[in-house]
């Protein structure tokens, strides 16, 4: 019988997760396991001089630097994380050694009684003074990780032959990702092998960061995901490390050894979202007419520089918005600091670049006594339209359709009137975003960094096994592509198997990552699934689990294959930055306290544009959590250091949304089906978390009539932006 | 210490420290059910019911429990008959990485029992105190809805 492919179905991780059965790497217990916590610095900058390591009760055990037996390099961009500080560590919390023992409380105690000495060096916290260099540099020569320049047209020209210029220069803050469980992994080291359980995003980046730790052969090397309670990016390139701990550990001590942070240890110490500063200046002719665009991004990467590059590229790649500029010069710099390292997180440098080209459209439209909306709309990309790269929309943009709906759904353009002209007791306003998210990996790296391989087995049962390394954290995925693989092979959803991904198992997929598992991942699998349907080849015997035991009839591979339209020049950020997009318009109404200048959230309302929807409700999960979590970085979500230390390292202190803060969402979903993804279906988990900051901004903008430049938009931000246009 | 604990209606005598709190005691034997957020008091993903009333199990100590009454979500239904707020959980996409669930369906639990027919804002204040950072909570209000009406029509 066939379905509607958006026909929502229970999650089939439901009954258990409910129940409270699913079991989360904390939840697992190994014969003779040992417990582990990391001694990390205290020091924002510093020689390690010395370590003094009081004599160790029987049974435990200190694991640092020399116990790896290849190279002390996280494996990622540029390879410049060391696994243990070597002599320097470059921001607090830096890991330095293990204590491993039977007893927690005994490692907790021998960990206290350990002293470092260390020689402090001048630290560097903000991304000016990296950008200054006026102190030993951290990284280079000049602090840069990474620097690139986009140039589209004749950018300086139209400059010179503006008849104005409007500049503006947007400021976004620290997000931690407050994942509900606790990063963890645990290794184990048997015949010779060595395998990490744990909560992550990417089984394979594991892998390939413990091949270059061990120095090993591969097959030497196993990772297996357990269930994920959460992630957001920030169990997608920080896991490497701590699988690398337990490794080293495990094999040292001969026993499973189990590293799980507490919450403190887990905000303190894992990748944030990158801080921002973006300046943006737009040249308009005498008809005020955009003509040319130049917007400069620096980012602050932290100590090390992770995934810093291609966040980078994804801020650039999206710094002109939804907007279609004729000349562009687009400049992004991500810094080294001695703050801790940022990291992938939900939309991956898109939201900072989006707050600041919708607040810069808004405040320009105001600026020049235009409706921002009308401006807005005037200046906005359509099908066949170039991006910020040159690339060419070839898809139809249906933004003017999604606005008209949004519209009629907030009643946006008669508040947002009422609201400018109000001046009542209490501000209220309204504020509308217009965004995309590049879907799937940036730039060539589908077809040369990833190179995804799914597989599908049919058992003679009749049941058919999906292997990919996309894991099930929290979004929904094990049951979308079960749906996608029943839907291509006219199965019952029940008759298609999905366990949690294991490198001795599953090949290489990627990385749970990038709004690619749907489109890229499960395109794979409905191609595979439709070679299958019409006779594959013949499998090995081969054995998953108990559940899933059994001889396999057929097989089939199938492997990452580029549509024939994508160019892409990585020189000079030619081309086809993404093989398509996701599109959203976002809706937020506040009021804003007049003495505290609280900001209280009354209505929401988005409508996005993922191409096909495979499970409705799993999708509006999706949405409605990327708002929720949007709105928390938009609004409260403050994290502060002082001298490399995070002032909020607590539930208490780092304040995320909770059941009262936001009131309902009203969203619609547009049908807008794309040719290479699985029955039309594009990207969609961070597309929501992008519009809802530069909404809920423009939203007090529109109530407290001055510009918003910074994120976020705390009460005390308010107070001075008030106080400064009085 | 040694005491006896009644863990869903099972009685187990456990030896343990002084300081030790309820949490650490429950998951040590075998009640992995019951998740640890934060420690702190804050997230309410450890959750228990203490004589009925919703506790956080990281916030009291274990001697304080010993012979009390304590509820987890295993002990209101289990996979294969849960409880109609488990299958409200599940039938209204309240549930994403699942880690603040069984949290959530106890709070829900508790509201239930004191107040059938509970309206919104009250079943935004029953869990106000369960963070969860999947699901921006409005599948999971719809949840207990759900399950308030389909318990009402069912006795
Ligand atoms: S673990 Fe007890 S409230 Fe978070
Ligand atoms: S479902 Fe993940 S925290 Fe609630």
């Amino acid at each position: 019988m066939k379905e509607k492919v958006d026909r929502s179905i229970n999650r089939i991780d439901a009954p258990e997760k409910t129940g409270g059965y699913a079991e989360y790497i904390a939840d697992m217990k190994f014969e003779g396991m040992l417990y582990a916590k990391t001694l990390r610095s205290e020091k924002p900058r510093a020689v390690i001089k010395s370590i003094d390591i009081p004599l160790l009760p029987e049974g435990c055990y200190v694991v640092d630097k020399n116990d790896i037996p290849g190279k002390n390099r996280v494996k990622m961009l540029l390879d410049d994380q060391p696994f243990f500080a070597e002599d320097i560590v470059n921001y607090i919390g830096e890991p330095i050694l293990l204590v491993v023992g039977p007893d927690r409380e005994q490692v907790a105690q021998v960990l206290s009684n350990i002293r470092v000495l260390y020689e402090e060096m001048e630290p560097v916290f903000t991304i000016v003074d990296a950008v200054k260099c006026d102190k030993a540099s951290i990284y280079g020569e000049d602090n840069c990780f990474s620097g690139y320049e986009i140039i589209r047209g004749d950018p300086d020209r139209a400059f010179r032959e503006a008849a104005e210029a409007i500049e503006g220069e947007y400021r976004t803050g620290l997000q931690e990702h407050i994942y509900l469980e606790p990063q963890g992994v645990i290794g184990v080291y048997e015949n010779e092998r060595v395998t990490v359980y744990g909560s992550m995003q990417c089984p394979y980046y594991i892998k390939t960061a413990l091949v270059q730790g061990f120095g090993w052969d591969e097959e030497r090397i196993r990772v297996v995901q357990t269930t994920t309670g959460g992630a957001f990016g920030g169990k997608e390139e920080y896991t490497s490390i701590i699988a690398g701990h337990a490794a080293f550990a495990a094999v040292k001590t001969g026993r499973p050894v189990r590293l799980i942070f507490d919450r403190a240890e887990d905000i303190i110490c894992t990748t944030k979202r990158h801080p921002s500063i973006i300046k943006i200046k737009t040249a308009l002719d005498k008809n005020r007419k955009i003509t040319a665009m130049e917007v400069e991004i620096t980012l602050d990467g932290g100590a090390y520089a992770g995934l810093s590059p291609v966040v980078l590229q994804r801020a650039m790649f999206a710094a002109t918005g939804v907007y279609n500029i004729p000349n562009i010069k687009v400049k992004g710099r991500v810094f080294a600091t001695n703050n801790v390292p940022s990291g992938a997180m939900r939309g991956f440098g898109g939201p900072q670049a989006f707050f600041a080209i919708e607040m810069h459209m808004q405040s320009l439209a105001e600026s020049i006594s235009r409706d921002p909306l009308d401006f807005k709309m005037e200046n906005m990309l359509s099908k066949g339209d170039l991006t910020v790269t040159g690339g060419v929309l070839r898809y139809e943009v249906k933004l003017p359709q999604m606005i008209d709906l949004v519209e009629k759904m907030s009643g946006y353009r008669r508040k947002y009137e009422a609201f400018i002209n109000d001046r009542g007791e209490v501000p209220k306003g309204i504020g509308l975003s217009i965004f995309y998210h590049g879907c799937a990996f940036t730039g060539s790296g589908e077809k040369e960094k990833i190179r995804a391989r799914v597989k599908l087995k049919k058992r003679k049962d009749g049941k058919v096994l999906i292997l990919v390394a996309s894991v099930e954290m929290g979004q929904g995925s094990s049951t979308t592509l079960r749906k996608i693989v029943a839907r291509a092979m006219d199965l019952p959803v029940e008759d298609v198997i999905y366990e949690n991904p294991d490198t001795d198992i599953v090949p290489d997929s990627g990385p749970t990552v990038a709004s690619r598992t749907v489109m890229i991942v499960g395109f794979l699998l409905k191609k595979a699934a439709e070679r299958l349907k019409a006779g594959g080849e013949k499998a090995a015997d081969f054995k998953v689990t108990e559940a899933c035991e059994g001889p396999a009839e057929l097989e089939v591979t199938e492997e990452y294959e580029e549509p024939g339209y994508i160019k892409w020049g990585h020189e000079k950020f030619e081309g086809d930055a993404y093989p398509t997009y996701s599109w959203g318009v976002n809706v937020v109404e506040v009021e804003v306290d007049p003495v505290t200048f609280v900001i209280k959230v009354n209505g929401i309302w988005g409508v996005y544009d993922i191409g096909t929807i495979i499970d409705e409700r799993i999708i509006r999960g999706q949405m409605e959590g990327g708002i929720a979590q949007g709105l928390g970085y938009a609004a409260f979500e403050v994290m502060n250091t002082d001298c490399g230390n995070i002032l909020q390292p607590s539930l208490a202190d780092y304040i995320i949304p909770n059941s009262k803060e936001f009131p309902e969402m009203e969203i619609r979903l547009i049908d807008n089906p794309y040719e290479y993804g699985p029955f039309g279906a594009k990207g969609a988990g961070e597309l929501p978390f992008i519009g809802a900051a530069p909404a809920l901004a423009s939203a007090v903008q529109n109530a407290l009539k001055v510009p918003i430049k910074r994120l976020p938009v705390t009460p005390e931000y308010l107070l001075k932006v008030a106080e400064g246009e009085k | 210490m040694e005491g006896i604990f009644k863990i869903n209606g099972k009685e187990i005598k456990v030896s343990f420290k002084s300081d030790a709190v309820l949490l650490s005691l429950l998951r040590e034997n075998g009640c992995t059910e019951v998740k640890e957020g934060c420690r702190e008091g804050e997230c309410g993903s450890c959750v228990v019911l203490l004589d009925g009333r919703l506790v956080n199990s990281c916030q009291v100590f274990a001697a304080s429990a010993a012979g009390k009454e304590i509820t987890t979500v295993r002990g209101i239904g289990n996979i294969h008959s849960p409880h109609p707020i488990q299958s409200a959980f599940a039938d209204s996409g309240a549930v994403q990485c699942g880690f603040c669930t069984p949290g959530m369906v106890l709070a829900a639990y508790c509201l239930l029992k004191k107040n059938p027919d509970p309206r919104e804002d009250e079943i935004i204040e029953a869990i106000d105190g369960n963070l969860c950072r999947c699901t921006g909570y409005v599948k999971i209000i719809e949840a207990v809805k759900i399950a308030a009406k389909r318990m009402r029509e069912n006795g």
